[in-house]
């Protein structure tokens, strides 16, 4: 386990969690929630400024893209020309170009649409952007996306914001059995076994936002995440035990009075 | 003055103006914000060489906290 690091566009990181930023109550939480997560990606969105009260405090005065590295998203996009559109304001407003693709589909489930995910990342992988693609669980549309060149598939485990935990283990399997860049799961986990269910899946990492920022004690749910992450990971290179029908008993037999 | 769409709003300014005075009237940070001027990205190494023109619809952005969706 030691040096068992995260890698994704020649970057590398001993955390397997990345955190949202969005959701909490202020940016004094923000920050204390992914210091207690562990987490060193941070996603954020990418908004207009409000020119009429420019002295707002900043997400970057909370937490330092020194210290962060911050992966800017397309949240709320709906298609792939509002996502490019928002990837290449994002790059220069940080300067980096490591990148967060995700365009939705339908307001009620936030679906991704795949197709206009397909046409955004082909064309900001030939601006040279490292694009970590949200997707659905389909490991032909993966492997389509890896094909590109996408640099991690993100297939979602339950809708965004459900919380309904890792629902498709198999799917999720199938993308990760085929796939030669890191594979996480995007949106879905309810809380900490869930985070360890992916991990324990083989997942190269986990991305959260709300099972953090909605739970009651937001700070206590990002310490419990950044275990879990680790604890999946644990379990996974350990191998679990096989699954048996009837029950084995663990002291011996032989000896009994 | 000139007439310029600034996020969306209406808004006069001095003609003249470079991006860099708009942002320091505007009291912005250069090196938080990006710009996109009639939906072209703006090199921060520029702002001080473009002058806004009459009609410009400027975007200025910066990160918010964001996770998934809205």
């Amino acid at each position: 386990m030691n040096n068992d690091n995260f890698k994704v566009a020649d970057m590398s990181f001993s955390s397997r969690l990345i955190v949202g930023t969005g959701k909490y109550k202020d940016f004094e939480e923000t920050a204390l929630a992914v210091e207690a997560s562990g987490a060193q990606i941070v996603t954020v969105a990418v908004r207009r400024v409000n020119v009429m009260d420019p002295n707002q405090p900043m997400l970057v005065d909370y937490l330092d893209p020194k210290k962060y590295t911050y992966l800017p998203n397309t949240a709320g996009c709906f298609t792939a020309d509002d996502a490019i559109r928002t990837l290449r304001l994002a790059r220069e407003a940080g300067g980096w170009n490591l990148v967060k693709l995700e365009v939705l589909g339908d307001q009620k489930t936030l679906y991704p649409n795949m197709v206009e995910t397909l046409h955004a990342a082909e064309v900001l992988i030939k601006e040279n952007f490292d694009v970590m693609v949200y997707c659905s669980d389909d490991p032909i549309m993966a492997q389509r996306l890896e094909d590109l060149g996408c640099c991690a598939i993100m297939p979602l485990g339950a809708p965004i914001g459900s919380g309904l935990g890792i629902q498709n283990p198999v799917q999720i399997r199938l993308i990760i059995e085929q796939a030669n860049v890191p594979v996480l799961v995007d949106a879905g986990v309810g809380t900490a076994s869930d985070a360890a269910v992916a991990m324990e899946l083989g997942c190269d990492g986990v991305l959260m936002n709300t099972a953090i920022a909605e739970a009651k004690d937001p700070i206590a749910m990002a310490r419990a995440m950044n275990l879990a992450v680790q604890a999946g990971r644990a379990a996974y290179f350990a191998g679990r035990m096989p699954k048996k029908l009837y029950a084995d008993p663990s002291s011996p037999l032989a000896g009994l009075i | 003055m000139i007439n310029i769409t600034l996020n969306g709003d209406s808004h006069k300014i001095q003609k003249g103006q470079s991006l860099f005075d708009l942002l320091q009237d505007l009291k912005l940070d250069p090196g938080k914000v990006a710009v996109e001027r009639n939906l072209e990205i703006v090199p921060k190494s520029t702002y001080q060489d473009i002058e806004i023109d009459d009609g410009d619809r400027l975007e200025i952005v910066h990160f918010i906290g964001g996770g998934k969706t809205i």
